[in-house]
């Protein structure tokens, strides 16, 4: 195998500009809804009393979940061995670190005092899956920080393995935090399940691969970088079969509530009687999300067409939300069993399904943490050689490969750096 | 051994006597203290006791909320005419059977769990369990997440999410915290009881709800729980609730 060719991306031509420019509005414009929520308080979100967590939490969650998911590929490459993923390994950590910059972002500008930051930094009762969560995200920082330096210094390429397996066992803690975060809820019928913690993990496989793959056409498109049919075959088979498997968890968790009485209402809530939220599971979740895009990925003439793999990806995205937005609002609207056998009515929405309604300011906060990390990933593209030179199939075939890893060579050096950009 | 009887028996009498005497003495500060004992300032809350409540369902008529009033007015909770975002400290919650149709009615408000899921899952430990099992905030240190609202079983804490006015000096407030029945906290550690189970029993004559120690036998509410059943709320979660209701 040839060695892999790392270049910047140029970045002077005006879509670059115009591009970053979009992309710090939009976080701008997050940081104005936090001021207005923060402001004025939560009364203004459509956050309520009863439903507590709203959209920003759909996204943060969502982009935590996926920053896991995505350094999947780099995984595929140092832990497991496969050399086609090596050119890739660099663009898939520094989207694992801005996603979860992202993810973060919201999370932290949503709480009723984002201004006590310091004390969730310096208080700790570690009997709170919050609590451990917060230790996994900021090692994340510095586990996957040093892999991508293993990884793009020569020097330290020899230990590139060694960081890759800590990153790798590092993200799959992360994402059983995550999904703990529901799964350790005694208290909510829709939550309180163990499942909730590998889903979790093969959520992030399908909707970080998903991300990656249509971060990987854009860049690739816009820097007219070439990038092979086998390369891409590969990643967007793969994508499918964690579709997939995002179904099948989704149905072993809903087969079980549905053999047990206890959970029957809140399922019939999900899956029949809830309006909206049965609308989002059964054509956002499962058809855009999971059926369309695996039709999609492995049809003869759709799976060779690259705008309707981008398509499938996209839909892997909303699917995920739709899935997140099911889980995390869905399954707090559903009224809480207080008193069970007994019909039940308050002043306090006791026994009724809790409305809620995404906010304006809650949907700008959530995109602009997205912005946030397209802008992180954006820029760094342009200050260090993260993308290859070339993804054709050519260059990236495995069979010629001297294990354990190809040689790296860099475009950071004066000179090489500027040779670089021209390819670029 | 037979000469010691007479003398045992005169030593008995005075003893007892005396006892006697000295019990007169002390029964009435006794009996000043006897509802809760007044902690010193600066003296820690003492495990020996856990504080609780009995709600008598039977009691409780549907259509009066003197104890919702009480509590309002004591810890200065009261909202924008916003029923969604408004904090509810206690509510009163009417119940029908879905079999048989039998309705009641009862107050519903922090369960003071002794494993409370709220204090388990707060990243910071602003939720907290106080010794003598007095579940609280700590506004200070409390980052607003709303986890505890999500673990909470019985939907008893509040966000505040607007400006608060009318706190009082007792209870302070902050927008972006969430807050919940302190079991009139600043109340019984001066040996008072809660202001909803003042209301329930002499404003509105109902005595629907008692205030106690649970860990002492003799306590009126450990007596009167022994006598019969009682139900705590969602009892299969084991978290051991320090309310008690009964009727249901």
């Amino acid at each position: 195998m040839k060695p892999v060719l790392f270049t910047q991306i140029e970045g002077n031509s005006g879509a670059y500009w115009s591009l970053l420019g979009w992309l710090a509005a939009f976080a701008a414009a997050g940081l104005g809804a936090m001021w207005y929520m923060e402001h004025n308080g939560h009364w203004v979100t459509g956050m309520n009393n009863q439903v507590v967590w709203g959209t920003p939490h759909v996204f943060a969650v969502f982009m935590i979940v996926a920053a896991s998911g995505v350094l999947n590929v780099a995984s595929i490459s140092s832990v497991f061995g496969r050399t086609m993923y090596k050119p890739l390994a660099r663009l898939s950590t520094l989207l694992s670190l801005a996603l979860l910059a992202g993810g973060l972002m919201v999370l932290l500008l949503d709480l009723g005092r984002p201004d006590r930051l310091i004390v969730a930094m310096t208080k700790y009762n570690f009997k709170s899956i919050f609590a451990w969560n917060i230790f996994l995200y900021t090692g994340f920082f510095a586990v996957v920080g040093i892999y991508m330096w293993m990884m793009m210094e020569r020097r330290m390429n020899r230990y590139t393995r060694m960081a890759g397996i800590a990153a790798f066992i590092w993200r799959l803690a992360l994402t059983t935090g995550t999904g703990s975060i529901f799964g350790f809820l005694v208290a909510r019928q829709a939550y309180d399940a163990a499942i909730m913690a590998p889903m979790f993990i093969i959520m992030s496989f399908s909707f970080g691969l998903a991300i990656f793959l249509l971060v990987l056409l854009v860049a690739c498109n816009g820097t007219d970088r070439p990038l092979g049919d086998a390369t891409l075959a590969k990643l967007k088979n793969l994508l499918g079969v964690f579709v997939a498997a995002v179904l099948y968890f989704v149905t072993v968790q809903h087969l079980t509530n549905l053999y047990a009485p206890e959970h029957h209402a809140v399922e019939a809530f999900i899956l029949r009687d809830g309006g909206i939220y049965t609308g989002v599971f059964w054509i956002g979740q499962i058809v855009i999300g999971g059926l369309a895009p695996l039709a999609l990925l492995y049809h003869p003439h759709t799976g060779k067409d690259r705008s309707m793999i981008a398509l499938a990806a996209g839909m892997v995205i909303i699917g995920g939300l739709a899935q997140i937005y099911v889980i995390i609002i869905g399954g707090q609207a559903f009224p809480l069993s207080i008193f069970p056998g007994y019909d039940v009515s308050s002043s306090f929405f006791d026994g009724v399904v809790a409305s809620y309604s995404p906010s304006l300011p809650e949907v700008v906060l959530g995109l602009s943490g997205i912005a946030t990390s397209l802008l992180i990933v954006a820029v760094a593209l342009r200050a260090l050689p993260f993308l290859p030179a070339s993804l054709a199939d050519a260059d990236v075939d495995p069979h010629y490969v001297d294990p354990p890893e190809p040689e790296v060579v860099e475009a950071e050096e004066e000179g090489a750096g500027e040779e670089a950009s021209e390819i670029a | 051994m037979n000469s010691s009887k007479p003398f045992d028996a005169a030593k008995r009498r005075l003893l007892s006597g005396a006892a006697a005497v000295a019990g007169m003495a002390i029964a009435p500060g006794v009996t000043l203290i006897a509802p809760a004992e007044a902690r010193k300032a600066g003296e820690a809350a003492s495990d020996k006791v856990r504080w609780g409540l009995l709600i008598d369902a039977n009691k409780c008529d549907a259509g009066c909320d003197d104890c919702v009033v009480a509590c309002r007015t004591e810890n200065g909770w009261q909202g924008h005419d916003r029923p969604a975002t408004d904090p509810q400290w206690i509510r009163k919650v009417n119940l029908k059977d879905n079999k048989t149709g039998a309705t009641l009615s009862l107050p519903v408000m922090c369960q003071h769990c002794e494993n409370p899921p709220c204090v388990d899952v707060c990243p910071t430990g602003a939720s907290m369990r106080r010794a003598d099992g007095i579940v609280l905030v700590d506004r200070h240190i409390c980052i607003g997440c709303r986890y505890c609202m999500m673990a909470c079983p019985y939907k008893a804490r509040s966000f505040v999410h607007e400006n608060t006015s009318g706190q009082k000096p007792h209870m302070p407030r902050g927008k972006g915290t969430v807050e919940s029945c302190t079991l009139c906290a600043h109340r019984i550690d001066v040996g008072g009881t809660p202001a909803c189970v003042e209301a329930c029993g002499q404003k509105a004559g109902k005595e629907a709800m008692m205030f106690g120690d649970l860990n002492d036998p003799n306590s009126a509410i450990s007596k009167e729980l022994a006598k019969r059943a009682t139900t705590r709320l969602r009892a299969d979660l084991g978290l051991v609730p320090g309310v008690h209701y009964r009727g249901l």
